[in-house]
């Protein structure tokens, strides 16, 4: 059924911190990786080594620049993948049932098998979470590595989404945004989590994390930086440079 | 959006034969034999070329069968099973019409109301859709069924009826670009709100994701023509409403050999194509704000 799942305590989901967020594009290469090796059909790419390669991804890193009046322009890495939406319309559109939200853990899903590959569910979603398979005509989409999460043949420290594991900044974050005392939860207190796109309705699970904001820059005069590289002679040295400088 | 062929080929041709439907399940035009005949043939011929053209942009067309059992949920759905429900309760009225000479009123009535039924379904697949703000009004499933109807009633040889639908669906199409022009802004949403970053000034695409376009970008990001908009505009009224209603008004006043609103009706077949090709073309979905495009961008025309 591709109606909604009444909803569920567990939402599992992605907190994101965009202040840590560095813009390595880590995660996209080991979501690719994770993802075109395991469970259903692989990310295809077309044209992989030739002159303009297309594929899909599920997670993917946009830079943006925010500039407010007088002050320093800020730059925000913006990885962006699906948000698992409580009232997700990329489900409830798709006409065979193959888009689904799971009532346990809330994690949004494609039946690749049944998936007519119509790009419905695509349309419908405002964050562009959803790339077809231009290779097997299928839809595809983050599943939150539901391959690994429960995965009881990884070691327990695997066993979370592969973008989350192998984030060197430590921007990402997996978690039980249902439970109000996970540390995800917390996190989203402290730090003000926000949703994306709110007017839309969709009610995403997964949050982000604003940026600081940059410090002030004072009005004190700039350092003389050259001026610490040449250090005051002294001793020897210094009756030769003042030797030298009579000459 | 990207003016996919098939897509345009399946509304304009599918909502055509139904219109024709509608007016033949009520018993208009007066024909029998070989008359009937042909107009059932186009009716089911334009709903059934459209449909299986709807097909051509499956990536697993051979599945399409699954798409019929979400009716409770999905319009898409609701579309596929109306669609079959339409074309079996129709196909057996023509049977009985044109090889028995009888035309079952009720069965026609169903059919007309199963046809009706089936354009206003397709059309809330695109009016459904909040992501796309100038196709998420009230106007566009309005518009659909009076394309549909107006269409049909010119295939149907009607003038009074076609003369009248030309003349509201003309109205009514340039109500819908001119609150469609402002649709995206009263969406409220943004580049800011996309990104969250409401309370950091004004936000711009810095670097884009990826180096080579991708689905999204082919799919919906897609900008193409809309510098032509206010031509095409123009074209598409011209040849789908105004020749046509006046091709109608013309035969109310004399009797004019029936080839004229046929002919009218060809026009105004062109006419719907030019209309239905901008209905995509001009439309905008917010994932364009992750890619840098703000509502009303022109470039890459």
């Amino acid at each position: 059924m591709t109606s909604l799942p009444p909803p569920s305590d567990k939402k599992l989901g992605l907190v994101i911190d965009l202040d840590t967020c560095v813009g390595c594009h880590a995660c996209v290469v080991s979501c690719k990786s994770w993802n075109s090796s395991g469970y259903g059909a692989p990310l295809a790419d077309l044209d992989a080594y030739g002159e303009a390669p297309v594929g899909s991804f599920l997670n993917r890193i946009h830079t943006f620049e925010a500039k407010q009046e007088g002050r320093p322009a800020q730059i925000v890495h913006f990885p962006k993948s699906c948000l698992h939406c409580e009232d997700a319309p990329c489900v409830t559109v798709c006409p065979t049932g193959a888009s689904y939200k799971r009532q346990a853990d809330g994690i949004v899903l494609v039946n690749e098998d049944w998936c007519i590959g119509c790009g419905l569910c695509a349309w419908a979603c405002p964050y562009g979470a959803r790339e077809m398979d231009q290779a097997a005509g299928v839809m595809k989409k983050c599943t939150l590595c539901v391959d690994r999460i429960y995965n009881d043949n990884l070691p327990e420290v695997d066993r979370e989404p592969a973008c989350v594991r192998t984030c060197p900044a430590g921007a990402r974050h997996f978690g039980d945004l249902g439970d109000p005392d996970s540390a995800v939860s917390h996190l989203v207190a402290e730090r003000g989590g926000i949703d994306l796109m709110p007017e839309q309705g969709t009610r995403p699970v997964n949050k982000y994390l604003p940026p600081r904001p940059k410090q002030e820059i004072g009005e004190a005069e700039p350092v003389d930086l050259v001026a610490l590289a040449e250090p005051e002679a002294k001793g020897f040295l210094g009756w030769l440079d003042r030797a030298l400088e009579k000459l | 959006m990207h003016p996919a062929p098939s897509l345009i080929v399946f509304t304009t041709l599918s909502g055509l034969g139904f219109g024709l439907m509608v007016w033949l399940g009520l018993g208009l035009p007066v024909a029998w034999g070989w008359a009937a005949f042909a107009w059932c043939a186009i009716a089911i011929g334009g709903a059934s070329i459209g449909l299986l053209a709807s097909t051509l942009h499956l990536g697993n067309p051979q599945r399409a069968w699954r798409a019929l059992s979400q009716w409770r949920s999905s319009w898409l759905s609701r579309e596929g099973v109306l669609a079959v429900a339409t074309l079996l309760v129709f196909g057996l009225y023509a049977l009985l019409w044109i090889f028995f000479g009888r035309r079952v009123e009720a069965l026609g009535i169903a059919a007309s109301v199963l046809a009706l039924a089936t354009v206003a379904a397709t059309a809330m697949i695109y009016a459904q859709l909040r992501t796309v703000p100038r196709w998420h009004m009230p106007e566009t499933p309005i518009l659909f069924v009076l394309y549909a109807l107006a269409g049909g009633a010119l295939l149907a040889l009607q003038a009074l009826a076609g003369l009248v639908l030309l003349v509201l669906l003309g109205c009514v199409q340039v109500l819908a670009w001119w609150r469609g022009s402002t649709a995206y802004a009263r969406s409220g949403s943004s580049m800011e709100t996309a990104t969250g970053l409401t309370h950091h000034g004004q936000v711009r695409l810095f670097e884009a994701p990826h180096t080579t376009p991708n689905y999204l970008m082919t799919e919906m990001v897609f900008v193409v023509g809309r510098r032509r908009a206010a031509a095409l505009r123009r074209i598409g009224l011209a040849l789908g409403v105004v020749i046509p209603a006046l091709a109608c008004l013309l035969a109310l006043i004399v009797a004019v050999p029936p080839v004229v609103l046929a002919l009218a009706a060809l026009c105004h077949l062109a006419g719907v194509v030019a209309m239905r090709w901008l209905f995509y073309a001009e439309a905008e979905h917010l994932v364009g704000l992750y890619y840098g495009r703000r509502p009303g961008d022109r470039a890459a025309a």
